[in-house]
Formats: structure tokens, sequence, C-alpha cells
């Protein structure tokens, strides 16, 4: 099996059919195996069979190790243009860069589905290895859930989007992928998004099986705590790679669109975000466990149900994979065997679960339950501007739109209580909180408030009050956060040495909600202050000036630039400030022969205060182009929020509290584990 | 060289202290999400500025039937384009908004507007996000409502092995 | 018999079974979430004179009296070749009166397209600018419209016409037109 220097079929094309058709049984034999553990330890947790029940975990691992092998022969095929693969004809080609031979794998729908399983597997095998803390029958349950899950994608898989479907003789060379895809962004947005959502089937996982065993408790909650977190993090991270991307790949600044499929994530977030709130209640107060077991199944349905509407054709989206009736059919069973099936064992067990901890409606947990409700509606709201079109239509009404304008009224206002529930529900306290005293300790933040809303009124020029109405809120909870933060430690109130001690013992889940509560505020004081932002659109040539901010912006010119598989126009453009060059820019216009299709490279210059946006149009024979130049103040902070609240949910994750089993450690030391660290 | 249209920020009056409080205190704000950036041509733009502030948010509100959710001004496609200058068009002729909506909507559908009509086949869309919070709220006031009043079950005293554990922990607490 | 405790706790299941019967719908084969309904039914058919490509001149009012069909094409239309055939078949085999307008595209193309695949068109009229589709409610080639003999739209067919939608469609609802 020698390799081939021109790459042509010879006598290495052996050894790649085999690697292709050893991915192909790898994945068959996964199916094999998830079937194993979807149903061996179910059995045998029913039973009490030791034996049986342990077979979840070399299951898991097995099943793992097989879908690895299926996702490297499939990138192998990518990698060296295997074009007997249907797939990689109809998503690769010769002259596509390494990076997005690798990445592209998922740039299609049979790949983003192995990628999907992948992830599973990647969340099933942390479950074997890191769950040895769990109860052996709770522990089977939720492995067997798990394989329940992954041998239904597998057989989708298997079934209907196959990527290791082989044509002979094989194509010339392939039709390349999307050039909108050819980005270092596509080489992780989808794999810290499905990590995301696909992680949410742990939490469904813990929630089915603890209705199965009927009992949920204040251990149950703090087990399934971490991975609920784990997957929250990075379908932050996920959603907020996407939004960067979109930011900077369409070329019009825009960053949201409420599409469906954005939306298809955004709704999971929602909704996890709840979970992970409404599981403290569980773990604290012991109540409020049928609300979070049920949002435990609700979130992973949505995720559920995103797959099923951007691959089965019934929404139109710019994300939407190629689409097939057949395949929606399927993952629509997918979708009443396990969405329909853990909603009924939901109305069969729920009823029994009874929690103890009573509460005032103004205390700590009053605000969660004020978070939960709102999170959910404004899900729900979500949900229901995405479907509605589709509603309408199945039922022979009207053909109608939903854009943005339904959702920043219905959406945006919903969240205004939210946001200031950020800023004081950590300050009340369990069972009875005072709110008025707390709205008093804060008033730094209405300081803040003011002097935001004054700020953005002066950067605003169309007179919108609401995103300056927004960033007054933002400042207001930022602040709050910090205040919060300072009571904790006493700030001010005890010697700076108490305070710093105080800070170094509170555990790690306060550091973690500080810094999320924080990124969330910065976020919106991004979202509020991209309505700020000033704005040029010249027609220019050579030697053009383009003012835009106190930016003066000199074209100089555009060259033809050949690429490995475009050929772009790429202009030059010095930015001067105050007579200084501040930098030099080369926005660029993309040809992809291949596809006939054109991108647009911006150029962003940001100081992590304000972006400064430069984008390339057309241009006409005579060298007159168009070029769009953008000043966006506040708008990286978008980002940043985002990192920062991942960052503070990975603080979180590392509390060791969550790992059960330190209890036990925890207890011979001086600060005792099972009394709440005080305004915890 | 032909700038036809910069946008700068500028200073504009400052609220009095008192309007501003109050409105920051007033919790029913929209948060407005981005303005959108635009894709307007500099040749397509009206000379009026005011005309074309209009045709832009016009234009923010009208759907690109051929993109995904883009509205017709930040898109670079060609029917985009065309509804752009008809847009432009109806304005100068002397249109009001709501007439030049209502002609694009006479040719391509309500599907063109990105804001639904509030009609009865949508009430349950618009008003449907308010409706879910207040069952949300009757949900949760039934709920309290229903739990056992505290002390209605005295808690069963404490067994000696117990009270010595409560002992241990308080004076662990305390340390 | 379910204790009225237990409703709540079936109101989840509930509202996922009238979702998934939602989803069944949008499933079933009739239904494009990419079709819009042309919001021009019933509605007279906007006024036009256009410039001919064989220099006789196409105006909307030349086409009252019958029923006819108005067929928008592009040579930069790649799908509108697909619909060739069945065109050609409407206009020779069913003589369906059948009108063409030449939607933003150059009069050279649309000649060598139509003597290469064929001229199933009695008259080609010229839209350069597009505007006369725009007052059609027109957002992509090629779409077809029918028009009945007092000048009112009647359907519209978005995309290339397939013979299913000749068959089914088009050629009884023209039946139903003349006899009318």
């Amino acid at each position: 099996m020698a390799a081939c220097k021109d790459g042509r079929l010879k006598t290495g094309d052996d050894g790649r059919k085999m690697i292709t058709e050893l991915g192909h049984f790898a994945l068959i034999l996964a199916l094999c195996v998830s079937l194993v553990q979807a149903v061996v330890p179910l059995v045998g947790a029913s039973r009490g069979n030791l034996a049986w029940m342990a077979v979840g975990r070399n299951a898991a691992l097995a099943e793992f190790g097989l879908i690895a092998v299926a996702m490297l022969s499939l990138m192998h095929a990518y990698v060296t243009n295997d074009f007997s693969v249907i797939n990689v004809i109809e998503n690769s080609h010769t002259d596509k860069p390494l990076l997005y031979q690798i990445t592209g794998v998922w740039g299609n729908h049979e790949g983003s589905m192995v990628l999907w399983v992948f992830m599973l597997g990647v969340c099933s095998s942390a479950l074997a290895l890191f769950s040895g803390n769990l109860p052996p029958e709770l522990r089977a349950r939720v492995l067997s859930v798990q394989g329940m899950i992954a041998s239904g994608f597998l057989l989708f898989i298997l079934l209907t989007s196959n990527p290791f479907l082989r044509t002979w003789p094989p194509a010339p060379n392939g039709q390349g992928l999307n050039p909108v895809l050819q980005d270092p962004g596509l080489a992780f947005h989808p794999p810290f998004l499905y990590l995301g959502y696909v992680g949410f089937s742990v939490g469904f996982a813990f929630a089915v099986a603890a209705l199965i065993e009927g009992r949920v408790d204040a251990a149950w909650a703090r087990w399934v705590r971490p991975w609920t977190l784990a997957s929250w993090c990075f379908l932050t991270v996920g959603i907020a790679m996407g939004s960067w991307w979109a930011y900077y790949t369409l070329g019009w600044g825009g960053w949201w669109y409420w599409d469906p499929v954005e939306n298809a994530s955004f709704m999971p977030w929602l909704v996890g975000t709840a979970l992970i709130h409404s599981s403290i209640v569980v773990e604290k107060r012991d109540t409020l466990k049928s609300w979070t077991i049920l949002l435990a199944i609700i979130t992973f349905s949505l995720s559920l149900v995103g797959t099923f509407l951007v691959r089965s054709g019934v929404l139109t989206s710019v994300h939407a994979f190629a689409t097939d009736p057949r395949r929606g059919m399927f993952i629509l069973v997918l979708l009443l065997v396990a969405i329909g099936g853990s909603l009924t064992l939901y109305a069969i067990r729920a009823p029994a679960l009874r929690g103890g901890g009573l509460f005032a409606p103004i205390s700590r947990e009053g605000a969660l339950v004020l978070n939960n409700l709102i999170l959910s509606c404004g899900c729900a709201t979500v949900f229901l501007g995405t479907l509605y079109p589709l509603f309408l239509d199945a039922v022979g009404g009207p053909k109608l739109s939903v854009g943005f304008p339904f959702f920043n009224r219905t959406f945006a206002p919903l969240m205004v209580p939210l946001v200031i529930a950020v800023g004081i529900g950590p300050m009340l306290s369990w069972k009875r909180g005072d709110l008025l005293g707390a709205l008093q300790r804060v008033w730094a933040a209405y300081i803040a408030a003011v002097a935001a809303v004054l700020l953005g009124w002066s950067l605003t020029h169309r007179g919108e009050i609401f995103p300056v109405l927004g960033f007054g809120l933002a400042a207001w909870t930022g602040v709050a956060v910090i205040v919060e933060f300072a009571e904790r430690i006493k700030l001010f109130r005890v010697s700076l040495g108490d305070s710093a001690r105080r800070a170094i013992h509170l555990p790690r889940a306060a550091y973690g909600m500080t810094f999320a509560h924080f990124g969330l505020a910065v976020s919106i004081a991004g979202f509020s202050a991209s309505a700020f932002d000033s704005q040029a659109i010249a027609t220019v040539h050579d030697g053009s000036v383009v003012n835009v901010a106190g930016y003066a912006l000199h074209f100089m010119g555009v060259d033809r630039v050949p690429g490995p598989n475009f050929t772009a126009n790429r202009a030059t453009v010095e930015i001067d400030r105050g007579g200084q060059t501040v930098a030099v820019v080369h926005p660029e216009q993309r040809f992809f022969p291949v596809q006939q299709q054109t991108t647009s490279e911006t150029s962003i210059r940001t100081n992590f205060l304000a972006d400064l946006y430069v984008a390339l149009g057309d241009g006409d024979a005579a060298g007159n182009w168009t070029l769009r130049a953008y000043w966006k103040p506040l708008v990286p902070w978008i980002w940043i929020g985002a990192i920062i609240m991942a960052f503070g949910g990975a603080v979180s994750l590392s509390d060791r509290r969550w790992r059960v089993g330190v209890a036990a450690r925890a207890r011979r030391r001086a600060v005792p584990v099972l009394q709440p660290a005080p305004g915890e | 060289m032909s700038i036809v249209a910069t946008r700068h920020g500028g200073a504009a009056p400052g609220m009095t202290a008192v309007r501003t409080a109050l409105f920051a205190i007033l919790a029913a704000l929209l948060l407005s999400l981005a303005t959108r950036a635009l894709a307007v041509e500099p040749n397509e733009r009206l000379a009026d500025p005011n005309l074309e502030a209009r045709a832009e948010a016009i234009g923010q509100t009208l759907r690109c039937l051929v993109c995904q959710n883009e509205s017709i001004e930040e898109s670079n496609a060609g029917l985009a384009h065309d509804i752009r200058v008809f847009l432009r068009q109806l304005l100068l002729a002397g249109d009001t908004d709501e007439q030049a909506r209502q002609a694009i909507v006479a040719r391509y559908g309500d599907f063109v507007l990105l804001k639904p009509p509030v009609q009865p086949a949508t009430y349950v869309l618009w008003f449907g996000p308010a409706a879910l919070l207040l069952i949300g709220l009757a949900g949760i006031a039934l709920w309290v409502r229903l739990q056992p009043a505290a002390g209605a079950v005295p808690p069963a005293p404490l067994t000696p092995q117990e009270a010595s554990r409560l002992d241990t922990l308080l004076r662990e607490a305390d340390r | 018999m379910i204790a009225m405790r237990r409703l709540p706790y079936l109101l989840p299941l509930f509202l996922f079974l009238m979702l998934a019967g939602y989803f069944v719908l949008a499933l079933q084969p009739g239904y494009d979430p990419h079709a819009l309904p042309s919001a021009m039914i019933d509605k007279e058919a906007p006024q036009f004179d256009l410039a001919g490509l064989d220099g006789k001149k196409l105006a909307r009012d030349s086409l009252k009296g019958s029923p006819v069909l108005i067929n928008f094409f592009a040579s930069w239309c790649v799908p509108c070749r697909e619909e060739q055939p069945v065109l050609m078949r409407l206009a020779n085999q069913e003589h369906v009166p059948l009108y063409g307008i030449d939607y933003k595209d150059q009069p050279v193309d649309a000649q060598k397209l139509l003597t290469q695949f064929g001229d199933p068109y009695q008259r080609v009229g010229l839209d350069p600018d597009g505007s006369v589709g725009l007052n059609f409610g027109v957002y992509g080639v090629p779409e077809t419209y029918v028009l009945d003999a007092s000048g009112h739209i009647r359907k519209r067919f978005v995309g290339p016409l397939t013979a299913e939608e000749v068959n089914k469609e088009l050629l009884p609802l023209l039946k139903a037109l003349r006899k009318s």
C-alpha cells in the first residue's frame, strides 16, 4: 500500500478504502454496543445485579472508542481526498486548505451527525469515568439512558445519513465546501455548541433515572449540577462564537438575527440556565423537585427539537442543512420516543416527589423561582416566535414571518425584571429576605445607572431611548453584583486583612456566581451600546478619505490577490486618528470559482472598548468601490461578557464540593459543609 | 470622492436628573437590540436626509425574501436592492410611511413584514408571552397556597443521637 | 380515574404531543416553507407595456379576452431550463397562450437561450430592471402566473413548472377559466 505523490488512485487506494470501511464498520459496532449499554444496566438496576450494572461503564467507553474511530476515518477520507466517498465529493475539494479539510467534516449534515454522537460519546465516557461516587443503580440507569439516545442517533445515521456511502468510479474532484464556512470560526463553533446541547443529555439521563427510582434529593441535585454546569459553559461559548462569527463574516455588523437555528441553540441555553438555578433550590432547600426534573427533561428535549428543526426542512434558515422529509420523520420518531417517553414517565412518577422546604415569596428561593419563571417564559416566547409561522401555515392560515421586531418587543421587556433580580437576588437570605434593605444597600448601583444613562444619551445620535435605558440597567446590575461580593467579604467593615481572608475562604461557587452575573451585565451593556454606532458608507477610489467617529480612513486602492481556492480583491485602507496613523487594514472580497460565490472578509480593529469595522463592497471597472465603515462602541463586550459568564461557570465547576465524597473530608475541617455559608 | 451620508456621534442635551431617575426606576423597559448596519449602496440613497431616514426605518422592518432573517436594508441581494429603490421612489412621490409599506405588502404579502401584523391570526403570538407570564405567576401563587402551612404539623422531637450531632455541628460553626 | 392532582403533570406531555402533531403536518409532501403565496391573487394584473424581444410590444391590455399564462424567466436562471420542455409542451400540444417576460436580463442573452432551447412564447417582453416583476410580486425566477380573461391573476406557480403541476393544477384551472 505505497503512498503516491500525485494523490491519484493507485496502490495507496486499497489502504484508503480499508480505513473508510473500518470507520463504517466501527459505526455499526457502536450501534450494537450502545444497544447493550441501553438494555443491560437498566435490567441490572431493577434486579440489583451488580455485574450487569457494571456493564454500563465499559459499554460507554467502548462505544466512545468506536465512534472516535469512525470520526477519525471520516476525517482521513477528507484529508486524503477520497472521492469515492459521496460525502467527501459533496463537501470537499483538493484545493481546500488543510484546516478546512479536517473541520469541514462537520460542515454538512452527515458529518455533523457523526460529531453529534461523538460528543454524546464524550459525555457518556466522562460519566463512566467520573461517576464512581454515584450509587450503582443510579449510575447504571443514567448510562442506560445515554445508551438509548446513542442507539437512536446511530440508527438514524446508519439508515438515513450515512457519511460512508461510496460511489464507483470515484469522482475526479469534489464540489467544495461552502465558502462562507471556510473560516477558522467553523473549526470551533460546532464542537463547542454540540458539547453544550448534547451535554444536556446527561441532565436528562439523570432526571429519567431519578423518575425511575422515584427519588430526588439534595444528593441527586449535587451530582447533576457539575454536568449541567459544564454543558452550559460549552453552550455559552458555542453560541457566543457563532454570534461573533456572523459578525465578522457577514459584513454588515449584525450579530444576532433570531434565525431559527440561532433560536434552536438559544432555547436550551435559557432553560439550561433555569435548570442550574433551580437545582440550587433542590439542593439547599429540598423543594422545587418535580419542577427541576421537568426542566432537565425540557432542556435536552429542546436540543432534540432543535436538531429536528434544522435537519427536517420544516423551517427555512441560512444554517439549515440539505433537508429531507424522510430524515425529518425519523428524528420525529426519535423525539416521540425520547421526549414522549420521558414526559409520560414524568406524568406518572412526578406527583410522588414531594418537597419539604417552605419559603416566603420575598426570599432567595423566591428570587430563584422568579428567575425560573422568566427564563421559561422567555424560552416559550422564542419558541412561539420561531414556530408560529409553521403552526399557522400547517393549519392553513396566512403565511407570515416573525422577525426581530417581535422579539424586541416581547423577549427584551421580559428580561428586564430578571436582570434586576440578578443584581439583588443573591443578597436576599434563604426562607425570608429583606428586599427593601437589599435595594438600599446597592445605592452605588443607582449612581452607576444614572451615569450610564447620561453617557448613553450623549453617545446616541438617533435618539433611541431604550438602548440608553438598557445600558443603564446593565450598569446597575454590574455594580450591584460587585456590591454583593463586597458585602460577602465585609469590605470596609472589617480590616482589609480580614476581608482578604474571607475572600480566600469563599467557596469557589460564590466566585463563579459573581463572575457569571457580572458577565451577564457586561454582555447586556454590549447589546445596548451597539445601538450607539456610527456609520459611513461611501463610494471611494484611490485617495478618497472617509470619516467616521473621529477616524479618517484613507482608501489606497485594491489589489487582486490569489488564494488557495479563491481570488480576492484586497483593499488597503489606512486609518488615521488625529493625524497619526493608527492602523492599516485590508478588507477583502473573495470569489470562489468552484462554488461561484463571493464572501466578504471584513477588517475589524478593536481596542476592546469599540470596534472599527471596515468592509469592502462591490466595485466597477472605473476603479470606484463601495466602502462601509462602522464604529461600534462596546460591541466586543457582548462576547467578552459571554466569556466571563462561561468562566464563572467553570470556576463554579471547580468547586470541590461538587465532588461528592469530599464532603466527608470537609466535615473534619473548621468550615462546616452542612451549614450553608452566609449569604450563599 | 463622494460621501453621500455619514453619521456622527454628537452631543445631545442631557436629561434632567429627575427625569433620568424616573426613567431608570420605571422597570418596564425595552432593551432594543442592535440597530442594524446597512447595506444601502451610496447611489441608492436619497438626497433628502429626512426621506432617507424614513426609508431606512421602513426598510428595516421589511424582510429580504431571498435571504434569511435579514431586512432589505442589510442584504446584498438583487431583490432587496429593487425593493429599496422602489421604496425610495414611493417616498419621493409623497407616500406616507404606512402607504409605502402597504404598497409593498400589496405585492408581496404579509410575509414581507418582519413584524407580523397584529390581527386575530396572530393574537396568540403577540399576547402569548404576557399570557404565559401571568399563567406562570398564577401557577406559582397556587402552588404557594397549596403548601402546608408552617407549623401545621409539628416536627418530631430530636433523638438523643441527633441532639448530640446538632451540638457538635453548632460548636464547629462557632469556631 | 386520574386524580385532579395529577392533571398538571400531564400538561407537558399533552403540549408535546400537540407539537409533534404540527411537525407531522409540516412533514407532509405538500408543505413547502419556501413557497410564498402570491399577494396578488384575484387582483387585476399590474399594468405593463414592455418592449418586445422581436420588436413587438407586450402590453397587459392586449392579453385580455382569454386566459393566458405569463412566465417570468431569465437566461442566467438555471432552473428555468428545467421547465423548458414543460413549457414547450404547453405551447405546442396543449395550445396554451404563453407569454414570457425576460426578467433582469440582456435581450441578446435571452435570444440565445430561446434559440438554443426552443421558444414556447407567443411573445416575450423585456423587463431589464425588474420593475414589472416587482409589481407582480416576483421574488425569483422562474415564476408562472395564470391570468383569466378579464386580466385578473388567478394562480401563481413558483419555481420550474413540473409535469405534475401542469396535469393536476394548471390544465384543470385553465379549463375552468375558459368555461366561465
